[in-house]
């Protein structure tokens, strides 16, 4: 974040980036049409970006390398939120670390939100610990929060208001000044691709922009931790990928993401670390790959079957035909799910069982698979 | 407002973040203010031209007022605190659920360093703002008429806008604990406008009947009434006006109070 001597939120990034998947890649040489004039202009700064991960260097530099940021940016234990009687947050410990990219992945309803609003400082903790930036969110709400970028689920742009102002007056709240708002917001505005969009009124923008807006507005006052609830919910495939790249970006300057989803593909994208919530509770944490090796196989065959297949064979009698084709096997309403080590052998040996399902897929398997796995919908243990 | 600060957050004097929240609403009205002024200018010329002059016309004829005051003198100070109440009302009233409930406003302005405090008080000083606006045309209206006696006229103008934060700081509370405009509906049918018609705007209270008196007399309109009344008519008893003041002050203070615990209770949840 600190001492980027170039402007933070500059455009330039390498498009080698190794993390960065196929998709996204295909979307790049669009973009560099949009922007000619920023490369003319700074020929200097692509030379540097282009070599490899220089903007990471800086990141450790500065953030992880520093001793008083060692200590974790979020800190919960015990962790407890209550409405009446109605528990929507029971207990959870978990440590978010400078610089990395945290998820909650869960449902509707897991309490995903209510643990991002205590964060945020806006929803006072019922009970255990929280601490953010070191600080305590009942005294210093406040200082907290001029330090943090939110994203709430719910947009809440003001429609009354252009999109230029819309970033300008957040800059006023978070006591800039008028001319510092200004400059910053349109340095934002070009991150997000809204340039054009600067004095049309917000409401008809398109939900990808709203929410490219939203996150603008989340980052006037360079926030070293950015709280986005839900950022990708509701957005078509190529807002996503174009938010998750902005998001990419941001992180690679050093900021921390701490986001919550239910989408398993998003949460492996983003996500260094995650949590699984469940009814109020963290049910598993590790990095996505962690989870994956930890809960499920490698590989997983999906068979299809038809309705009338289905009717004639009842679930029990299909059951028992699978029982040992793979290591677990998961019955779903539309399809089942084989976990093996190797997918291809599974099917051949259902072949040779004699099971005649509509349609045969061997995939890697997904958080989505953890998921499932966890939250104890399991038809064979 | 340094009072109401105080009040809220022991300690602290009147916070710049409240400012910052005003700076929303001006950055708002940018688009609309030839409109508020247009209306705001030609309402109190309708108001005046018909009640003060076309109606005062009778009134005068029939005996008219005790001590011979003209009915357009009369009503003149009590028509520029009235409109300056109902613009009030209406501002904490549907604006209001519009920050709260519908545009979020509120929500998205907690997640800066603001606290409910600061908006509440940044919205009030908005309040404040507008309705000194309308009543400084509203008098330049009454001079202009030649409807005012004293040039004490001019005190008229903090006066209605100290009751008109006597409304919009209750009705704002009132606002925070509402989950749709029903409420505010009937807050307007069966409040504020029983209230713009009977708190002696047009007509002594002494003429309601006995058992309404003492209502009239509870509700901060009556006490900007009469005190509006009096500077304009240059008849202040100083008694009498510090009661006025004092009543008047005492329902704002109250409603910031009661504002700051609505919000809170609404927003931080």
């Amino acid at each position: 974040m600190i001492g980027a001597p170039e402007g933070l939120w500059a455009t330039a990034r390498s498009s080698h980036d190794p993390w960065r998947p196929a998709e996204r890649r295909r979307e790049r040489p669009e973009r560099r049409r949009e922007r000619p004039e920023r490369r003319r202009e700074r020929p200097e700064r692509r030379r540097v970006a282009s070599g490899v991960q220089t903007g990471r260097r800086r990141y450790h530099r500065n953030v992880a390398d520093t001793p008083e940021l060692q200590a974790p940016l979020i800190h919960a234990r015990g962790l407890t939120k209550c409405f009446g009687t109605f528990t929507a947050v029971d207990g959870i410990d978990f440590d978010v670390a400078p610089g990395e990219a945290f998820g909650f992945l869960g449902p509707n309803g897991a309490g995903k939100t209510s643990t991002m609003r205590m964060i945020g400082t806006v929803s006072p903790v019922t009970s255990g610990e929280l601490t953010v930036f070191g600080l305590d969110p009942a005294r210093d709400g406040a200082r907290i929060r001029a330090r943090l970028g939110v994203v709430p689920q719910a947009d809440t742009l003001d429609n009354e208001l252009s999109v230029l102002e819309n970033l300008l007056i957040y800059g006023r709240y978070f006591g800039l000044s008028w001319s510092e708002s200004r400059r910053r917001a349109k340095e934002l505005l070009e991150f997000v691709q809204l340039t054009e969009r600067s004095n049309d009124k917000v409401e008809p923008l398109s939900g990808g922009m709203k929410r490219r807006l939203v996150i603008a507005r989340s980052l006037i006052n360079e926030p070293s931790l950015l709280l986005l609830d839900e950022p990708t919910t509701g957005l078509d495939p190529q807002a996503r990928h174009l938010l998750w790249d902005r998001l990419y970006r941001l992180k690679q300057r050093g900021v921390t993401l701490c986001l919550t989803t239910h989408y398993m593909d998003e949460a492996e994208q983003l996500c260094d670390r995650l949590v699984v919530m469940d009814q109020a509770k963290i049910v598993a944490e590790g990095s996505p790959r962690q989870l994956i090796d930890k809960y499920v196989t490698k590989e997983v065959l999906e068979l299809r079957f038809n309705r009338a297949d289905n009717e004639t064979d009842d679930s029990a009698h299909l059951g028992n035909r699978l029982e040992g084709l793979a290591e677990r096997v998961e019955q779903l309403p539309d399809r089942v799910l084989a976990y093996t080590a190797d997918g291809e052998a599974a099917s051949a040996k259902a072949h040779e069982r004699g099971l005649r399902p509509a349609s045969v897929l061997v995939r890697r398997s997904s958080l989505e698979d953890v998921f499932l796995r966890l939250t104890g919908r399991s038809l064979v243990e | 407002m340094v009072l109401g600060v105080r009040l809220g957050r022991p300690g602290a004097v009147a916070s710049r973040r409240s400012l910052r929240f005003l700076e929303h609403n001006l950055l708002v009205f940018r688009r609309g203010w030839f409109n508020y002024l247009l209306a705001g200018i030609s309402q109190p010329f309708l108001y005046l031209i018909a009640m003060g002059i076309g109606l005062g016309l009778y009134v005068n004829r029939n005996g008219g007022l005790p001590g011979g005051v003209p009915y357009l003198d009369y009503i003149a100070p009590a028509l520029l605190v009235t409109q300056a109440m109902m613009a009030a009302a209406f501002e904490s009233a549907w604006p209001i659920m519009a920050k709260i409930r519908w545009d979020k406003t509120y929500e998205a302005a907690l997640n800066t360093p603001l606290e409910t405090m600061d908006l509440l008080l940044g919205d009030l000083m908005w309040i404040a703002f507008r309705t000194t606006l309308l009543s400084v045309l509203f008098l330049a209206v009454i001079v202009a008429l030649g409807a005012a006696a004293s040039p004490l006229v001019v005190l008229a103008v903090p006066v209605a806008v100290l009751t008109a934060l006597a409304f919009a700081a209750p009705i704002m509370a009132f606002t925070a604990t509402q989950d749709g405009d029903g409420g505010l509906n009937a807050v307007f049918r069966f409040g504020i406008t029983p209230l713009f018609l009977f708190s002696g705007t047009f007509f002594p209270i002494e003429k309601l009947p006995p058992f309404l008196q003492p209502v009239a007399w509870v509700t901060p309109l009556y006490h900007g009434v009469a005190a509006a009344r009096a500077l304009a008519l240059g008849q202040v008893e100083p008694v009498g006006m510090t009661v006025h003041l004092a009543a008047i002050a005492f329902v704002f203070l109250v409603g910031i109070v009661a504002g700051r615990i609505a919000l809170t209770r609404r927003l931080v949840v």
